[in-house]
């Protein structure tokens, strides 16, 4: 069960865009900037509230990449992997960052739910390759030591 | 304060224009997401703090000395080289620019308008003060880039003084709807968003339905990995792009317009929800444009991680709420687009591009770009290159120049192999394109495409194999599903093509790989499909002695596919420590201690432990 304040969350959000069914994704965007996720129960809310059918809530919501129903670390980590990342090896950045937190292509969020490591198409900085963003700042020209430098310094904020 | 007729537009641009002289001297930091990253906040924020600090004493003292304006603005272009910071009115260029480096601007240059010279670009032992000395910038033509880095990104008082919206107030004043539809159409312009479509023909088709309900959208969902033109016009000059739709929103009687931007732009997204707030004040967007009877509301939809709705009826079917999924055409998005009515679809470059075209005119945008193709093309030029950043050049400009003139050559002077026009859509030209004008027409013939402008150069340490590998993984995720040829198709050619990079691969591969490629082509529902081959297509045609090298010799000459690797021990520097073997988790390094060891290839799962703990530099890897 979700706590109450979730709903008031939702209440407010549907006020803003209004009760229509292309209010859907701006809607669960807000949700989802709000609690790093997508909470189910809050879906099927949000769908009767909106006049929108659950299966076409969850149809929509499953169908874009950045919607997730699993909850996400306090920092999601997101590795560039676009071309000009790929091509200047974004990979081996992953592999450190996933290697050091004990994650793999199954588990994208350690178990004290303070990382979650994800690969990301563009940042649109690819005149910084290799590059990846923590919580939508971007941190340019990485390489697998600065990503664990990076870590050590957001355990450090902690 | 509501602009409601031209005198009043005019009027404001004199009070912008005389603010903007008042300041003695102006800084100009860029905040383009490249810059952002390498720390601009932090130099704006020191920037201000120090000159605040200035002001305050000098009001005190003397109340009539302006104060300093510390603006941001939009990219400037020079990616490598940020942050960037531009000061006024000497036009000193500064790269690199580090928050301890600030005191000395301010007393140097602020204060004393002197240089502060460490900090100008240098190359070859010259240094470049200016900013369009700089090769990299003075060789460009920038017509839909013109603001951006020059003015404050988040003003539109300076777009206005710089002349901004005087291509709509001359649209809505002096010519009907019919004559700026000629004026673009004869223009030539072409949909810069990939496929080169003429805007003016879309834009007649939409007036010319009978529904009266129409709407103009803007395509900002830059989805291919390596391109970030259209985020960068966002950012840097948001009005310009504003204008265009409004003007394009009077030529086919729109009421309403919607932006589309890819959600992994948070910035672009802020930045043009600002200028549409402040143009809304200001009377250029809601009911009643700068006066007249024409209404046009503007509204910003953010995009959710699907690269497919970079496609046009992907895109509006996401902003109606649902899963954006491309429909079989015709009906085309200009008879039914968005809410089945009739519907602009333009991309953001192709809008910026509109208020210089009515405001200079069809014959002078016709003097720049080719006769098929006229006008610029922005590019991101990045990859192994020396100069990454964003450019703007004229539509059949050669990649030599771009690479070379333009781009300062390959990054540590390596081996030029190709370049990967398009994306994941696009294809890859080689050194026999290198003198070949670029324009829509031409790389369409080469198996490629224009696509949205990315350019990623690679060089020889680039695998091309595993490069298609890449942009078949990228589709393959990216595929709608609706269709089978390109769900099933692009799913097959994956996995056809990770077998020959994992040293698995026959012959045969290649037959199929090419069989599947031109099935998808020519059978996909819509572009994306169509063009999801391509990457594939043109590495077959161009590279095929690598993928025949992988398959045949099991080779990589790039070294990149780890399958391919053999590690070996050199006997000189091994000094039979035995670290190798102990590391080694499949227990394939032999050897007697004090003496050189060996890796039996046989049995090596090529993870490269040995490697990364040899103090000698003793194992080295052959492709």
């Amino acid at each position: 069960m979700l706590d109450q304040s979730y709903y008031k969350k939702a209440d407010e959000i549907i006020e803003e865009y209004g009760r229509k069914e292309s209010s859907l994704i701006p809607i669960m965007q807000d949700i989802q900037a709000e609690y790093r996720y997508l909470p189910g129960e809050l879906l099927t809310y949000v769908a009767k509230e909106i006049g929108v059918k659950e299966a076409k809530a969850y149809s929509v919501a499953t169908f874009y990449e950045n919607f997730s129903f699993e909850p996400k670390g306090k920092y999601v980590i997101k590795v560039c992997d676009g071309t000009a990342c790929h091509v200047r090896k974004s990979m081996p950045v992953k592999e450190a960052l996933m290697k050091e937190l004990g994650l793999n292509h199954k588990k994208h969020t350690t178990d004290d739910m303070m990382f979650t490591v994800e690969t990301v198409s563009c940042l649109g900085a690819c005149g910084l390759a290799p590059a990846l963003n923590v919580n939508d700042v971007v941190h340019p020209k990485m390489s697998p030591e600065k990503a664990l430098e990076l870590l050590d310094e957001l355990r450090g904020e902690n | 304060m509501s602009i409601t007729c031209r005198e009043d537009l005019l009027k404001k641009r004199e009070e912008a224009q005389s603010e903007i002289k008042s300041y003695t001297c102006r800084i100009l930091v860029c905040s383009g997401t490249g810059c952002m990253a390498s720390g601009a906040q932090k130099i704006y924020d020191q920037m201000k703090l120090l000159c605040e600090g200035l002001d305050g004493v000098q009001i005190e003292m003397q109340k009539d000395i302006p104060h300093l304006g510390v603006v941001k603005t939009g990219c400037q272009g020079l990616c490598e080289l940020g942050p960037l910071m531009r000061i006024e009115p000497y036009n000193y260029q500064y790269v690199k620019v580090q928050p301890e480096d600030c005191r000395e601007i301010v007393e140097k240059t602020v204060m004393e308008g002197l240089p502060v010279e460490r900090l100008f670009y240098t190359h070859d032992n010259q240094r470049y003060q200016h900013p369009e000395d700089i090769p990299f910038l003075k060789l460009q033509t920038r017509i839909v880039l013109e603001n951006c880095g020059k003015i404050d990104a988040e003003s539109i008082d300076e777009y206005i003084a710089i002349g901004g919206f005087s291509a709509l107030s001359k649209a809505i004043f002096d010519m009907t709807p019919d004559q700026v539809i000629d004026e673009v159409e004869k223009s030539g312009l072409r949909g810069r968003g990939g496929a080169g479509f003429p805007a003016g023909k879309k834009w007649r088709q939409v007036a010319g339905q009978p529904e009266k309900t129409r709407y103009v959208v803007c395509n900002g969902d830059e989805g291919d990995p390596g391109a970030f033109m259209d985020g960068s016009v966002m950012e840097g000059d948001p009005y310009k792009m504003i204008e265009g739709m409004v003007i394009a929103g009077y030529a086919v009687g729109a009421q309403e317009g919607y932006i589309y931007v890819r959600a992994e732009y948070p910035l672009s997204v802020a930045r043009l929800k600002k200028a549409m707030r402040q143009a809304e004040e200001y009377g250029i967007l809601g009911d009643h444009i700068l006066g007249t009877d024409f209404s046009f509301h503007l509204h910003i939809n953010r995009g959710a991680g699907a690269f497919v709705c970079g496609e046009g009826s992907a895109l509006t079917a996401s902003i109606e709420g649902n899963r954006g999924m491309p429909r079989v055409k015709p009906p085309r998005t200009v008879e039914k687009g968005l809410w089945e009515k009739p519907t602009v679809l333009n991309n953001v470059e192709t809008y910026a591009n509109v208020p210089k075209i009515i405001l200079q005119g069809a014959d002078w945008f016709r003097t720049i770009g080719t006769e098929k193709s006229p006008g610029t093309k922005t590019f991101s030029l990045t990859g192994s290159i020396e100069t990454t950043g964003l450019i703007e050049v004229p539509m059949g400009t050669t990649l030599r120049h771009i690479i070379y003139d333009i781009g300062g050559g390959l990054k540590s002077g390596a081996a030029f192999k190709g370049v990967q026009i398009g994306g994941p859509s696009g294809g890859c030209l080689t050194e026999e394109h290198l003198d070949q004008p670029l324009d829509f027409d031409s790389v369409k013939k080469f198996d490629a495409i224009m696509g949205s402008g990315g350019l990623v150069v690679m060089d020889e340490n680039t695998c091309m194999v595993e490069v298609a590998r890449f942009f078949m993984s990228f589709t393959q995720r990216e595929s709608c599903g609706k269709c089978v040829p390109c769900r099933e198709g692009t799913k097959r050619m994956l996995e056809i093509l990770e077998r020959i990079v994992d040293g698995k691969g026959e012959m045969k591969d290649l037959d199929q790989l090419q069989e599947l490629a031109e099935m998808v082509r020519s059978m996909a529902l819509c572009g994306l499909g169509k063009s999801a081959p391509l990457p594939v297509i043109s590495t077959l045609k161009r590279f095929r002695e690598e993928y025949e090298e992988h398959i045949i010799n099991k080779k990589c000459r790039a070294k990149v596919c780890t399958a391919m690797r053999q590690y070996h021990i050199n006997p000189d520097f091994c000094k039979g420590c035995g670290k190798c073997a102990k590391n080694c988790p499949v227990g394939a390094i032999r050897g007697v201690r004090k003496k050189p060891y060996v890796i039996n290839t046989d049995l090596c799962i090529k993870c490269g432990a040995c490697k990364d703990n040899c103090a000698f530099d003793a194992i080295y890897v052959e492709a």
